[in-house]
């Protein structure tokens, strides 16, 4: 048994002896994956924790628990957090990092101590937005909740005027969007620079075509943010009037430069997870996936349309009814190249050997809410229908059947896929299968209501609401405490497995990609120790089985 | 315990490994070490992020422009053209000792090379302090972010379309000298580096990327200085006291 990356590293700077110094200063891909996954969830479960607040606060009409403002800068925390610090690094931070050079059979990134660095960045951004948390009053003794209320949104010109700590978050959000450029800049030059030997663009696994085009999008999308970000700042500390109505500036100019980067933000966060998706569903059918080129292709397509389509954002905000037409069909029209690769992912499983694994269960409960997401989408994209629908929890529940029961649900099922991968150990797929039902039904029981509920006019980020609405968050409530027991079983289920888990060698799913073909379970530090020479495509199955063998040295023996 | 692999860290000695494919042919793989086409490209990448940054900041200049074309004139004409053009020929002129500098290196020439970055150093500095003079003057004239005359609702209060042409060209000269100090600093960082051998004739990738920013940080500002300086009517001179 040859060490493994748990055993050895290498480090940005020096060679420390201590392990602990040894994982924060470390350059390799893998681990670092590891260390964003650990401070995302952490960061994910204190955002649950406060949509659960806002949940029991809404259990009933009229005040409960927590105060209006309270419950304002709750919601803020929650939007922050789960876009800023936990979605949009996301599967790219994670499985990019972890699983892409081992897929292109690179040694590591292109740049690893950028890689390094851009972790530590984030990092420091997501100090920065904690530090926007509280003010200390030293002299009074006093800690005053002075979280930004805004919503994760940041509209000008209440963002200008309010007097919770707004500028610390927006500081947050510019240096997470460093961190995330800098991480899709690694990524589209490991893709361009790094493949194995005959890997053509057209011969590399789906997930790393969501990683390239997610990559461009980071890269081109969020300079716009930033830029919108510091504006803000400079607005609210200089008063350069751009998005200050009282010296002539536009607050709309604002939310047009924000969803420039924030819509095609969402296509950011879903195409590394539809990847994900490509990966799991040929996998677990034992079939070469159908229309392997539609994918890769559509995965370009909706990063290039997804730039166009902000306008949708804004069909209340004041618009011109033309640009309004306009963004309306552009919307339309990124549903097309997403219905293709549903098709394609269906057509796959068509007369496949389906195994019922983890996995592919996450990935199959993922087709079901991201068809209600993604088709709910389409509705609110009509311009007559949104003006009715947009402030309500309809919007909020398309948008978390769309992100949660999307990315974050195929997120899940990436974890569960290579969770053997990154440990060397397999899960109790029993406890792992229970908790994908409690987290399936708990879902949908807590997001189906807000349907039906904003449908009839519930009002988003409302504290308190009409009585007519109090069974949909009655229900909303019970969906939510399944849910939350699920997610919370999910993770002691996979976290006991990286101690008593069953070591289950390099490739337990009999998958095709190289990722599974590495010498040693865990990998080695360097990953591959020969690298192949890829004259095959990714998901080569013959009556159910690989059809690729590779000897000791990664030669093809078939 | 963990260990180190001292040599393959430390002196970034890469032996490109080879696959072989099932014919027996031998194929290079590409390693991150030394993968200078693989730094260009990610500068190139980079450089990309800077453009859509200012592009993002030209966008709402361009959308101001068209809702106040006369206050924008207006202000534009009481900048001093004389101050602006000299610093732009000065930032041009750094962009031409830079590339040659550049050049030099490659052709084995460091002391040369050095030369040519401590003159774009000083071509720098010059820009930054033309720039301190002239926001002094617009000081000095109330023109300045956060004095009276770029607030709203007071006797000085210069119309809408004035405080916004003031307030986007404080940020985006502001913003714009900060990417000169940050690249004053990365030629300092380059000449530690030439002058502990990390950078060489042949192993010049910080020095090409160095010299690629730079050229962004003029390219910047052959657009800056036309939408500010340029746009309006008036004598060459300016000068904001005597705005129309």
């Amino acid at each position: 048994m040859g060490k493994s990356y748990f055993d050895e590293t290498h480090c940005a700077i020096g060679h420390p002896k201590s392990t602990f110094m040894q994982w924060m200063l470390t350059v390799d891909h893998k681990r670092i994956g590891i260390m964003y996954a650990v401070v995302m969830f952490t960061f994910f479960f204190v955002a649950v924790a406060a949509a659960l607040t806002m949940r029991f606060e809404l259990f009933s009409p009229g005040q409960q628990y927590i105060e209006a403002q309270t419950f304002n800068q709750a919601f803020t925390l929650h939007g922050v957090i789960m876009i800023f610090m936990f979605i949009i690094p996301g599967i790219p931070a994670v499985f990019g990092n972890i699983v892409m050079p081992l897929m292109i059979g690179a040694k590591d990134v292109s740049f690893p101590r950028l890689n390094w660095f851009t972790f530590w960045l984030y990092i420091f951004g997501c100090i920065v937005a904690l530090t926007s948390l509280f003010n200390f009053n030293i002299s009074e003794g006093e800690v005053l909740f002075k979280f930004a209320d805004t919503g994760w949104t940041f509209y000008a010109p209440y963002s200008l005027n309010t007097d919770t700590n707004v500028i610390t978050t927006l500081v947050a959000g510019f240096i997470l969007g460093m961190a995330s450029i800098l991480t899709g800049l690694n990524f589209l030059v490991t893709i361009h620079r790094l493949r194995a030997p005959g890997m053509e663009f057209f011969k590399m696994p789906l997930f790393v075509w969501g990683i390239y085009a997610t990559a461009w999008i980071q890269l081109l999308a969020t300079p716009v943010v930033g830029i919108t970000l510091v504006l803000a700042i400079l607005e609210k500390y200089f008063g350069i009037g751009i998005f200050d109505p009282s010296k002539g500036g536009d607050p709309v100019l604002f939310q047009h430069l924000f969803w420039i980067y924030s819509h095609p933000a969402v296509y950011l966060m879903i195409l590394p997870a539809f990847g994900i998706m490509s990966e799991i569903i040929p996998a677990f059918s034992r079939r070469e996936i159908f229309g392997y080129r539609t994918i890769a292709l559509s995965s370009a397509s909706i990063a290039g349309i997804g730039y166009l389509v902000w306008g949708h954002h804004l069909y209340t905000s004041g618009m011109s009814d033309t640009a309004k037409v306009i963004f309306s069909f552009l919307t339309f029209f990124v549903a097309i190249p997403t219905g293709i690769k549903f098709y394609d992912w269906i057509a796959t499983m068509y007369k496949g050997k389906i195994i019922l694994a983890t996995p592919m269960l996450w990935a199959l409960g993922t087709i079901i809410t991201f068809a209600v997401g993604g088709l709910t989408g389409v509705t609110i994209a009509m311009v007559g229908a949104d003006i009715h629908l947009q402030d309500t929890y309809y919007t909020i529940a398309h948008f978390h059947y769309a992100m949660l029961g999307g990315v974050v649900f195929l997120l899940f099922a990436g974890m569960h896929y290579w969770f053997p991968l990154v440990f060397g150990k397999m899960y109790n797929e029993t406890h792992a299968k229970i908790a994908f039902a409690l987290n399936f039904i708990g879902f949908n029981v807590l997001w189906f209501p807000m349907f039906i509920a904003g449908y009839m006019g519930m009002p988003r980020r409302y504290f308190d609401y009409l009585p007519e609405f109090q069974i949909y968050h009655q229900i909303s409530f019970i969906g939510a405490l399944i849910f939350v027991t699920g997610l919370i079983y999910m993770f002691t289920v996979l976290i006991r497995a990286t101690k008593n888990g069953k070591p289950c060698g390099p490739n337990p799913w009999n998958a095709t990609t190289l990722e599974w073909h590495l010498p040693s379970s865990p990998p080695p530090l360097e990953n591959h120790t020969k690298v192949p020479y890829v004259d095959f495509r990714p998901y080569e199955y013959h009556h159910g089985q690989p059809v690729v063998k590779f000897d000791e040295n990664m030669r093809r023996i078939d | 315990m963990a260990h180190d692999s001292h040599d393959a860290h430390d002196s970034h000695v890469y032996v490109p490994e080879i696959a072989v494919d099932r014919e027996g042919k031998e194929h290079v793989v590409q390693g991150w070490q030394g993968d200078y086409e693989g730094g260009k490209l990610g500068f190139w990448l980079f450089m990309l992020t800077e453009v859509m940054m200012f592009g993002a900041m030209f966008l709402a200049l361009t959308y101001y422009y068209t809702l106040h074309q006369q206050d924008f004139l207006i202000a534009s004409a009481s900048l001093n053209r004389w101050l602006g053009g000299f610093n732009t020929v000065v930032l041009l002129f750094s962009a031409l000792t830079m590339g040659l500098g550049l050049l030099k290196m490659r052709h084995g020439d460091v002391k040369g090379a050095k030369l040519m970055i401590w003159t774009t150093i000083l071509l720098a500095l010059v820009f930054l302090g033309v720039k301190a003079v002239e926001w002094t003057a617009e000081y000095h004239h109330g023109i300045f972010l956060g004095l009276d005359a770029l607030q709203s609702g007071n006797e000085h209060s210069k119309p809408f379309g004035q405080i916004l042409f003031f307030g986007m060209y404080f940020t985006m000269t502001g913003l714009h000298g900060f990417h000169i100090i940050i690249g004053i600093g990365l030629m300092l960082w380059l000449l530690k580096r030439i002058n502990a051998q990390k950078v060489t004739p042949d192993h010049n990738i910080l020095h090409f990327n160095i010299a690629l920013y730079w050229d962004l940080v003029h390219l910047i500002w052959v657009f800056v200085f036309p939408y500010f300086y340029m746009i309006g009517a008036g004598d060459i001179a300016g000068g904001v006291v005597h705005g129309h």
